[in-house]
């Protein structure tokens, strides 16, 4: 029987102990109406051989193509000794540290953790992760509302440069709580927020203003200003961050002129998580510590034990669900546990000099790529404000058309940016990461050329 | 035995070069006021430094594949490797959530099966994986209810009925939904009172939370009365998918009457728990509520030998409570859930149940004979049961946690302890179907010699435990003195010191 070590002489023993005839005496609880039930529609059991040639088979389809989307989910090189010691069983099959004694290995990896995101975001706390990028911006939302107590309104600026599905996300967990998110559009040209429309907003009371760096077109903010304005509006200050970026790009506990933001969010994933068709990731929320008490999630705080050494222990319980019940901050009880883990060895193996290493080959190599494919008639840049590592460039024809074609081609050409947003029909937000090679680039190129010559020599 | 930090490891100049390019490009665009001007904090250290800390560090966890793990509710089961490895095959790790549907029909074919046969098992008729974990999976079940009310215009029913023993979630979930929680009391044997549930449903009840079996360990008796007076007010029935183990494949929530569910992937379907998490929290719908589902679901048309997967969205699910995370939820933790169902198959599903009972009920018995008491000495053990320890508190003054901790000193992960909260001094154990008679003879053998050891000595429970990397930890202080990140000057001082 898989997983079931049991004999014959063991279930005879044990029903014995226990007194039953039979396995089923012990469900005889249950209403017998309930139990009879029939699952022939699932299939009987496969081999592990079996569901080996399946899958192997299911992953070569799915295989090949040379990725050049983005769009909130990266591919990076993840060394290989981060998923090796990650998937030791002693990280794998733990759970939560509800005993912490026998849990200081996963406890201390947390700390460490939320060390690295302080420095990396210049923030004081962070937490021990949340599931994704998009959630967390979700919980954040909630978490400005509850510390922004000069805010009556609960109304909330997201500006439409912020990543499309975030927003949805926010939306969505924050439904149900009277929160009134108000769109700031992106300016056409630069594709940054508009601050003349967001100006409209100087005499309102703001809850909190969402601040995307590098923003979802790959464009970066003037996020000092934009700070500066939350604060002098009396409205928190929430930037969302790309945290690879951070290695070349001000940290948001330094954006502004006073004291940076008030909550950071972020998708972890470009740290050690494969893109792995979107998620396992985790979610980013780092804050002031002012603050603390209104975070959502696990935290993992460092003290003593009865001998004087130091630990690790869950911290700030009373502010979670398992306590605090209908009044917590949020209803979240897991972290991402083993996400956290690879990227805490993924950081420690990159260092700062890794990290900044990477960060600018991102940048320099979708510079690369935007410059041979503008160099093809009809290929220009969208918008002309500095980007990370992320471009809009506007094609010929429906953007949706070309990327077919390419993707017929095995290269998956970026994001059809119509798809999202009302008169970019033509526009396709590419991404060239570290792994893409001067060759890989050129291919990109010439494919587009050539789907690009046969769609023209069609009409 | 305590390891350094990572931080503490540092040299200057030292580093992991194997690893990354080995040039920084220069960006010249980049504006001086954008760039970072400050450190990045992170550690200096070689690659056999970090392989090496980690691996120590990971030395100092219990975790189900050193120790046995019978943390009540927690459903620790052997977590098959396969799982693992069938899913890290580069095909399906090296796939952007964004790649077109026509490059990824491998991992769609998997979701997609995975849809079909969870909606088997639990009587459902649609399911929708992306929920990230049992938390959002309660989430989406409420939003769900909320929404097909208003959907009907019934926009008064704003109540939602959770037992006082249900998990923390559920009525926190409850509330970020925007519903008013009213609490249902159990009676003596772990049901819930159906009289006092008569005098709370009304108009204003848009559904009931429940886990069945309950958090109790106990099967809920009176399900199917329960199921009809709900309804017949108006209300939905969600079903908290925590304790499915006990009951997959032998008996479905949907023939309960629960209109929704949540399962947890990482429980039942044994995705790894990871050190807390990533979990995983599909949800089952009953018919009314297929078109509240959240998106992303996948689809299927051709079928036969030519099936063809594609996403459904807003304008295939109509009234979708809309997407929960960026992308498509866990997606790897699903592929390591849809290749443990097929290792199962049918068979091995209800064998889940079966033996995960069989197990509870003996490690129950034998702990009663050895002069335990239980919660419910009444009732069958589901497949977890709660022992409580309210007498050696009173006879002996050592505490559930004393016990806990001494278990820890065996070798033993203790079971839960926090909870329920109706229970004092409570051992809630859930053994699992993956553990031998020899090992739950051997949990007996320990709980019994620690009782023994408290008789004469109390302090060998209270000072436990004394074997691990660290003693008790001073929680108190933790939280009143909040350190919660290393401080590399105050590191300096310390050396100096």
């Amino acid at each position: 029987m898989p997983f079931i070590p049991h004999t014959e002489d063991d279930i005879k023993q044990m029903l014995a102990t226990i007194g039953a005839g039979s396995i089923d005496e012990l469900f005889s609880e249950i209403d017998t109406s309930l139990r009879d039930v029939d699952i022939s529609a699932v299939p009987t059991r496969a081999s592990e051989q079996a569901i080996t040639r399946l899958m192997q088979a299911r992953a070569q389809r799915d295989s090949g193509g040379l990725c050049f989307i983005g769009a909130g989910a990266y591919e990076h090189h993840v060394p290989a000794a981060v998923w090796e010691i990650t998937t030791r069983g002693e990280f794998y099959s733990a759970y939560t540290p509800y005993q912490p004694e026998a849990s200081q290995g996963t406890l201390q990896v947390v700390y460490e953790y939320q060390s690295m995101m302080t420095g990396l975001t210049g923030m004081d706390v962070a937490n021990a992760s949340l599931y994704d990028g998009a959630s967390a911006l979700a919980e954040a939302v909630l978490m400005a509302v509850r510390a922004n107590r000069k805010s009556k309104s609960a109304r909330i600026l997201m500006p439409e440069s912020v990543h499309p599905f975030y927003r949805q996300v926010a939306h969505n967990i924050c439904a149900n709580q009277q929160i009134v998110f108000e769109t700031i559009p992106a300016e056409a040209t630069s594709g940054r927020i508009d601050r003349d429309a967001l100006a409209a907003w100087a005499d309102e009371d703001v809850t909190a203003l969402v601040i995307p760096q590098p923003n979802f077109f790959g464009v970066l903010e003037d996020v000092d200003a934009l700070t500066d304005w939350a604060q002098n509006h009396d409205a928190l200050a929430i930037g969302v961050v790309n945290p690879l970026s951070l290695a070349l790009l001000k940290a948001p506990g330094q954006w502004g002129h006073g004291e940076g933001v008030d909550i950071v969010v972020g998708e972890g994933q470009p740290l050690g998580a494969p893109m792995a068709g979107g998620g396992p990731y985790f979610g980013i929320l780092c804050c002031r510590k002012k603050h603390v008490r209104q975070m959502p999630g696990r935290v993992v705080g460092r003290t003593t034990d009865l001998d004087g050494r130091d630990g690790y222990v869950l911290t700030l319980q009373p502010r979670e669900q398992h306590i605090r019940r209908s009044k917590a901050t949020s209803n979240i009880c897991t972290n991402q546990g083993l996400l956290v883990t690879a990227a805490t060895i993924h950081m420690s193996l990159l260092g700062a000099t890794g990290l900044e290493n990477v960060a600018s080959t991102c940048a320099a190599t979708t510079r690369d790529l935007v410059s041979r494919l503008t160099a093809i008639d009809g290929v220009e840049r969208v918008h002309d404000a500095v980007f990370f590592h992320e471009c809009a460039l506007r094609v010929p024809g429906r953007a949706q058309d070309v990327l077919e074609a390419l993707a017929a081609r095995d290269i998956f050409g970026g994001v059809d940016l119509g798809r999202f947003y009302e008169g970019m029909d033509d526009c396709v937000l590419v991404c060239a990461t570290e792994t893409k090679t001067g060759e890989d680039l050129q291919a990109y190129a010439d494919a587009l050329t050539d789907v690009l010559t046969e769609s023209s020599e069609a009409a | 035995m305590t390891e350094k930090l990572i931080f503490e490891h540092s040299r200057p100049g030292r580093a992991a070069a194997a690893q990354v390019p080995a040039e920084a490009p220069t960006i010249d665009d980049l504006p001086a006021a954008m760039r970072r001007d400050t450190p990045l904090g992170l550690p200096e250290v070689s690659e056999l430094d970090v392989v090496r800390h980690y691996t120590r560090l990971s030395q100092a966890n219990f975790s189900i594949d050193t120790h046995f793990y019978p943390l009540g509710s927690c459903t620790m089961k052997y977590n098959p490797r396969a799982c693992n490895t069938l899913a890290s095959l580069p095909g399906f790790l090296n796939r952007h959530p964004l790649a077109p549907a026509s490059h990824g029909q491998g991992y769609m074919a998997c979701l997609y099966e995975l849809q079909e046969m969870l909606k088997t098992v639990t009587g459902m008729a649609g399911v929708s994986l992306t929920p990230m974990a049992g938390a959002q999976g309660e989430f989406a079940g409420v939003a769900m209810i909320k929404a097909y009310h208003e959907a009907r215009g019934d926009t008064e029913r704003t109540e939602i009925l959770v037992p006082d023993a249900a998990h923390g979630t559920n009525p926190a979930t409850a509330v970020m939904c925007g519903c008013k929680v009213v609490e249902i009391p159990t009676d003596s044997d772990g049901d819930v009172d159906v009289d006092a549930l008569a005098e709370k449903i009304g108009p204003k009840t848009a559904g009931i939370m429940l886990t069945n079996p309950s958090t109790l360990g106990v099967f809920e008796q009176d399900i199917l009365t329960i199921s009809k007076m709900i309804h017949e007010t108006g209300g939905l029935l969600y079903y908290d998918g925590a304790n499915l183990n006990a009951i997959l494949g032998k008996v479905r929530p949907g023939d309960m009457g629960f209109d929704v569910i949540h399962m947890n992937l990482h429980k039942t379907f044994s995705t790894p728990h990871g050190g807390g998490g990533p979990g995983s929290g599909a949800v089952g719908v009953s018919k009314r509520l297929l078109d509240f589902m959240p998106i992303p679901v996948v689809g299927c048309s051709g079928g036969g030998d030519d099936p063809r997967y594609h996403w459904l969205d807003e304008t295939d699910v109509p009234h979708s409570i809309g997407r929960l995370s960026a992308f498509m939820g866990n997606a790897g933790v699903l592929l390591r859930a849809y290749v443990y169902a097929r290792l199962l198959g049918r068979e091995g599903m209800q064998r889940v149940s079966e033996f995960a009972t069989l197990n509870s009920n003996y490690l129950m018995t034998r702990l009663k004979s050895a002069g335990f008491d239980l919660a419910f000495p009444d009732r069958r053990a589901s497949h977890e049961f709660i022992v409580t320890l309210k007498r050696q508190k009173a006879e002996l003054d050592v505490s559930a946690t004393d016990f806990a901790k001494r278990l820890l000193d065996y070798g033993y992960h203790a079971p839960t302890i926090y909870f329920p909260l109706l229970v004092p001094e409570c051992f809630l154990i859930e053994p699992t179907e993956t553990e031998s008679r020899e090992t739950l003879d051997g949990f007996v053998e320990a709980m019994v010699a620690i009782w023994n050891e408290a008789k004469n000595d109390t302090a060998t429970l209270t000072e436990a435990p004394v074997t691990l990397p660290v003693r008790r930890l001073d929680e108190v202080t933790a939280a009143k003195n909040l350190d919660l990140k290393h401080d590399a000057a105050a590191q300096d001082t310390r050396s100096v010191a």
